[in-house]
């Protein structure tokens, strides 16, 4: 596997990759480059520069500002697994990145570079919609910040512009009376999701629903967020039967997905089940 | 008496090198002035080539050559694949090594373009314009028979490659006449792609001085593909090639067979002058690594009310590909039809089996090659035989087993069967997995919701196909004996050369033990050879489950012939008659005077000096064995698959596996109980997993690791394996063959456990890789009455 010849650029600053990038529009962001690489290899991406921003100090890092911990771009997948502070403040993001590829994968792939790329089987769009993360993103006239829920535009298509980077996810700690969980039903193959499902459920003093949330990967070509479900559940006991009763009657996906391995239909039936099992936990973790 | 390596569980020897990177594959060698080839390929099914303009590619930086097939005309060799199996009839369309104005398949080689390094080689080959005019293309091997299928050879109608049969029809007809049951099943054996891990390669090295070729291949049978290549591809003698393979990462039977690469690159060696190397890409491997199985079959069985087999009959469409690979005629017809008589006493058979060719991969033989189809017809059957008549599965395997003293068993599909004990492999195994407890077990789940099921595989498998002429009788084109030289050097250190070709066998390992028994030489003195044309006689190579039945009993041949010559010369040393000599762990000795003995390597040095030989022996000590055996030999046992099936996702869990099999004697249980467990999985895959899909117009969708899934490590269980020994009477270690069984047996026991798992639903079938929408279609079908 032999990509063709393009321009290599590692720039040391974000402010250099950016004006990079102004400079090459032909040019494509390389951050852990497990996504990028393989489709240069097989030739089915051909860009005439890479700009390779996995390098960058500004990027790399998780930092505890209280409220929100902010996650660098450029940060590991496997440095997520295994961060205490992740673990402890938003175990959700640390479950779901445990859950990609393999070890190999997880040591080299980064969380910016797996947002930007917005394949729709992957573990971390759902988890960053379901915990209403902020994107950071840096661009020739500036930063600006856009929430999860306008960040995801289509399949593999976010509200990163071609000379823009993305530098930071800030997610929300996680209290005490709130748990979570990801689950995936994972391709054979591939390892991606067929469909993953992220949970979050808050509870009332007295052991209700405070407020819930569950997005779904793998359905479709944006990450889904079963609002319909959660609001549903608001108020309710959270026992089996509310949340099997929730999913039930409120879970719509729209415009699923469907392929070989695993049909509309089919991928509507996994996301019930998936949803179910997901909130349960999420639920029981919740409750200690 | 010195400990015994047979039987003996040592680490391979091979390992230390394979798991530090140190091993040299073909890919890794390098050789001065070497070029780069990389084929262009059809991205068509099937295509007419309207024309091929390599102007721009000839005319890129570092291109030495742009090759077509007008060009391998030009320069007048043979420029063809052989096929090397032939049957009644047989189409045998030609296969030219480049195509010519027709591409037949996604991945037939259209042109080469050979480069001082890679990425020109690439970049030229995407420069490479050609033509195409897309035309209709059929995939399926049932469909590919019907009025109307676009034609792949136009000279082949129907696109039937042979029309096949074995048994007899009228009996097996009259038995279902008089069944007062049948068992009936349309089954798929669903199509897979081989994947070992180390691509193909060749690095071809023309001399163009002395006209001698050097190929250093990913090969499973260096000897086969010297003949092949000398016969009809390249035109050079035989003696004038000689073929190497280096460490090999695996074959599964996708190294067995001559591929157009091996002689594209040997002629671009040829007409450059220079060493040029191939490695395919994993893409390519998907595209042109001869593919498995691919059958369409009907298949029915007739019992009489107390369960006991009348007859089988099976009709299948098996897929050739778009050319006949060097044995694929062979895999479904003498590898399948022979089989079906199972382990069971069947007193009429009939088979027939219609080969088909389709605008896809060539087909041929894939791990097992033929038996795990034919297993998976006969175990399937029998439980879906045991549902009909309402017995355990169990129980209509022992109303139907061979008996023990029934051997040597003819069966009615030529195979005469040498031994056997299979209910002992079976009761061992219901011993071990305590079939009672399960069956209690899997009742109290099932009123809990839970479902669990359980399958049996009592299978048999035919390996070490031989002997020659029988193999020859049906259509071989190749011998099936297999050689050894033994040779003991002045100092006493051993090198064997073997016409086995180990790619992860363990030859090193095995080999070295049987020899440090034989000569009583310990295992550290003793080299085993194999893999290259030049340093071994004439030999078959390492498939169909044949090395150590084969290979390995040549060897111990050799080492007997070597021990035998050795005794001659130590009575003469010892001043005793030979017969008064005893052997035992590498001493000569006179009966009763252990004391002044003749070691092994002292009667060696002897035998290298020749000072004091005895008269009328030859000087050294070496000898030559080739070793034909007298019949095929039989592994069987049982294995047994616990799934739990998982009805709101249709997801099947492998939730145990046990494996009893009976190998014959053992020389490496450790090696054994890994070939086990590789086997296994490799069924497992083709049973939950692998399926190689085309559209209907010839795209191969599945063609990356991406979409096809080869099972991992997290898929399975830790796998239980066990053994019964019932030697092989007649050859000299009583050995079977072990590295198919598992893919072999494994499939059907898995698909019976889940359907076994979803009996409260009705389900009778489920076709292979039981994915869990398939399973949760099955269960929903029941469930809204759409179903069976």
């Amino acid at each position: 596997m032999y990509p063709p010849k393009f321009d290599y650029h590692r720039p040391s600053s974000v402010q250099e990759a950016v004006s990079l990038l102004q400079q090459n529009p032909e040019a494509k962001v390389l951050a852990g480059g497990h996504s990028l690489i393989p489709l240069m290899k097989m030739r089915l991406a051909a860009p005439a520069a890479v700009v390779d921003i996995g390098r960058i100090p500004e990027l790399k890092g998780i930092e505890d500002r209280g409220d929100s911990l902010v996650i660098g771009a450029a940060t590991t997948y496997h440095e997520i697994e295994t961060s205490d502070l992740v673990k402890s403040k938003c175990s959700l993001l640390a479950e779901a990145a445990s859950h990609i590829g393999d070890r190999q994968v997880r040591h080299r792939g980064t969380i910016g570079g797996n947002l930007t790329h917005a394949d729709p089987a992957s573990d971390l769009p759902a988890t960053a919609l379901a915990l209403g993360a902020t994107l950071h993103i840096a661009g020739p006239g500036g930063s600006r910040s856009v929430k999860a829920a306008d960040f995801f535009l289509d399949l593999m298509t976010t509200d990163v512009h071609p000379d823009e980077i993305l530098t930071a996810v800030e997610v929300p700690v996680l209290g005490g009376n709130t748990g979570s969980c990801y689950l995936k039903f994972e391709h054979p193959a591939s390892g991606y999701a067929i469909c993953g499902a992220a949970a979050l459920v808050t509870l009332n003093s007295d052991g209700s629903c405070a407020s819930a949330r569950l997005c779904f990967n793998g359905v479709a070509a944006r990450p889904q967020d079963a609002s319909a479900v959660t609001g549903a559940l608001v108020g309710t006991s959270l026992d089996d039967a509310a949340i099997d009763q929730a999913v039930d009657s409120h879970l719509a996906i729209t415009d699923p997905m469907g392929d070989m391995f695993a049909s509309e239909e089919y991928r509507l039936e996994l996301a019930k089940a998936y949803g179910k099992q997901a909130l349960k936990t999420a639920r029981d973790r919740a409750r200690g | 008496m010195t400990e015994k390596l047979f039987g003996s569980a040592i680490r391979r020897r091979e390992d230390p090198r394979l798991i530090t990177g140190a091993a040299k594959y073909t890919d890794d060698l390098k050789l001065a002035n070497m070029a780069y080839a990389v084929i262009v390929r059809s991205p068509y099914a099937h295509a007419r080539i309207k024309n091929i303009d390599t102007s721009a590619a000839a005319q890129m930086d570092g291109v030495l050559a742009v090759y077509t097939a007008a060009d391998v005309k030009a320069s007048g060799i043979p420029g063809v694949v052989p096929v090397g199996w032939l049957l009644p009839n047989l189409k045998t369309p030609e296969h030219p090594i480049l195509a010519v104005d027709t591409v037949r398949h996604v991945g037939d080689a259209v042109a080469v373009v050979v480069a001082t390094e890679r990425y020109a080689a690439y970049d030229a080959a995407e420069a490479v314009h050609v033509e195409y005019e897309p035309l209709p293309a059929v995939a399926n091997p049932a469909e590919a028979v019907k009025e109307g299928a676009p034609l792949v050879h136009e000279d082949v109608p129907n696109n039937i490659a042979f029309d096949w049969e074995i048994g007899d029809k009228a009996k097996t007809d009259a038995a279902f006449d008089r069944a007062a049951h049948v068992a009936r099943l349309d089954l798929v054996n669903n199509r897979l792609i081989p994947n070992a891990m180390e691509p193909r390669a060749a690095l071809a090295d023309f001399n163009p001085i002395t006209e001698e070729l050097i190929l250093y291949m990913t090969t499973q049978n260096p000897h086969i593909h010297r003949l092949l290549m000398s016969l009809a591809s390249i035109g050079l003698p035989e003696h004038k090639i000689r073929v190497i393979a280096p460490e090999v990462g695996g074959g599964f039977g996708s190294k067995i067979h001559h591929y157009p690469d091996e002689a594209i690159v040997s002629w671009c060696s040829m007409q450059l002058g220079r060493p040029v190397k191939w490695t395919a890409t994993r893409s390519e491997t998907y595209q042109t690594d001869a593919h498995g199985r691919d059958h369409v079959t009907t298949a029915e069985m007739a019992l009489d009310e107390d369960g006991k087999i009348l007859g089988l009959r099976v009709n299948t469409f098996a897929n050739m590909g778009a050319y006949l690979s060097t044995f694929a005629p062979a895999v479904p017809t003498y590898l399948y039809g022979t089989l079906m008589s199972g382990e069971y006493t069947i007193p009429a058979i009939y088979c027939h089996v219609v080969g088909t060719f389709t605008h896809t991969t060539v087909v041929d033989a894939y791990r097992g090659a033929g038996r795990p189809e034919a297993t998976f017809v006969i175990e399937r059957l029998m439980d879906q035989a045991a549902r009909v008549m309402g017995l355990d599965p169990t129980e209509i395997r022992r109303r139907n087993f061979v008996p023990p003293d029934q051997f040597p068993f003819q069966t009615q599909v030529a195979l005469q069967y040498d031994s056997g004990n299979y209910e002992g492999a079976l009761n061992k195994a219901l011993e071990l997995i305590d079939y009672e407890k399960l069956r209690a077990e899997q009742a109290k789940l099932r009123e809990q919701g839970r479902h669990i099921g359980i399958g049996f595989s009592t299978y048999i498998e035919a390996c070490g196909l031989a002997p020659s002429a029988v193999v020859g009788s049906l259509g071989a084109q190749a011998g099936q004996w297999e050689s050894a030289v033994v040779r003991v050097h002045a100092t006493g250190k051993v090198t064997v050369f073997s016409g086995s070709s180990g790619h992860g066998q363990g030859h090193e390992t095995t080999f070295a033990q049987i020899v440090a028994d034989e000569l009583g030489v310990p295992y550290e003195d003793i080299d085993v050879i194999e893999g290259d044309t030049s340093q071994i006689p004439h030999g078959w190579g390492t498939y169909g489950s044949r090395s150590a039945a084969v290979g390995g009993s040549a060897i111990a041949v050799g080492a007997r012939k070597v021990v035998e010559k050795a005794r001659k010369i130590a009575a003469h040393l010892l001043e005793a008659a030979e017969e008064d000599l005893v052997f035992e762990s590498g001493k000569f000795y006179v009966k009763g005077s252990p004391d002044k003995a003749q070691t092994i390597q002292e009667v060696a040095l002897q035998a290298y000096l020749a000072h004091n030989l005895p008269e009328g022996i030859e000087p050294a000590l070496e000898a030559t064995t080739f070793y034909d055996p007298p019949n095929f030999v039989y592994p069987f046992g049982t294995h047994i698959a616990v799934v739990e099936v998982h009805p709101d996702t249709g997801a099947v869990e492998l939730v145990r596996y046990l494996a009893v099999d009976d190998v014959g004697n053992i020389i490496n249980p450790l090696i054994v109980n890994g070939q086990i467990h590789g086997g296994v999985a490799q069924g497992v895959g083709q049973a939950l997993y692998e399926t190689a899909v085309y559209d209907s117009s010839g795209n191969l969708l599945s063609g990356s690791m991406l979409d096809y899934a080869v099972p991992k490590a997290h898929f399975l269980p830790s796998i239980e394996t066990a053994h019964t020994v019932t030697p092989c009477p007649h050859n000299p270690l009583g050995v079977k063959g072990v590295g198919e069984a598992g893919a072999i047996a494994s499939p059907a026991a898995v698909v019976n456990a889940v359907v076994d798992a979803l009996s409260p639903f009705g389900v009778e079938h489920i076709d292979m890789p039981v994915t869990p929408e398939k399973v949760w279609r099955a269960i929903h079908g029941q469930a809204s009455g759409n179903g069976r």
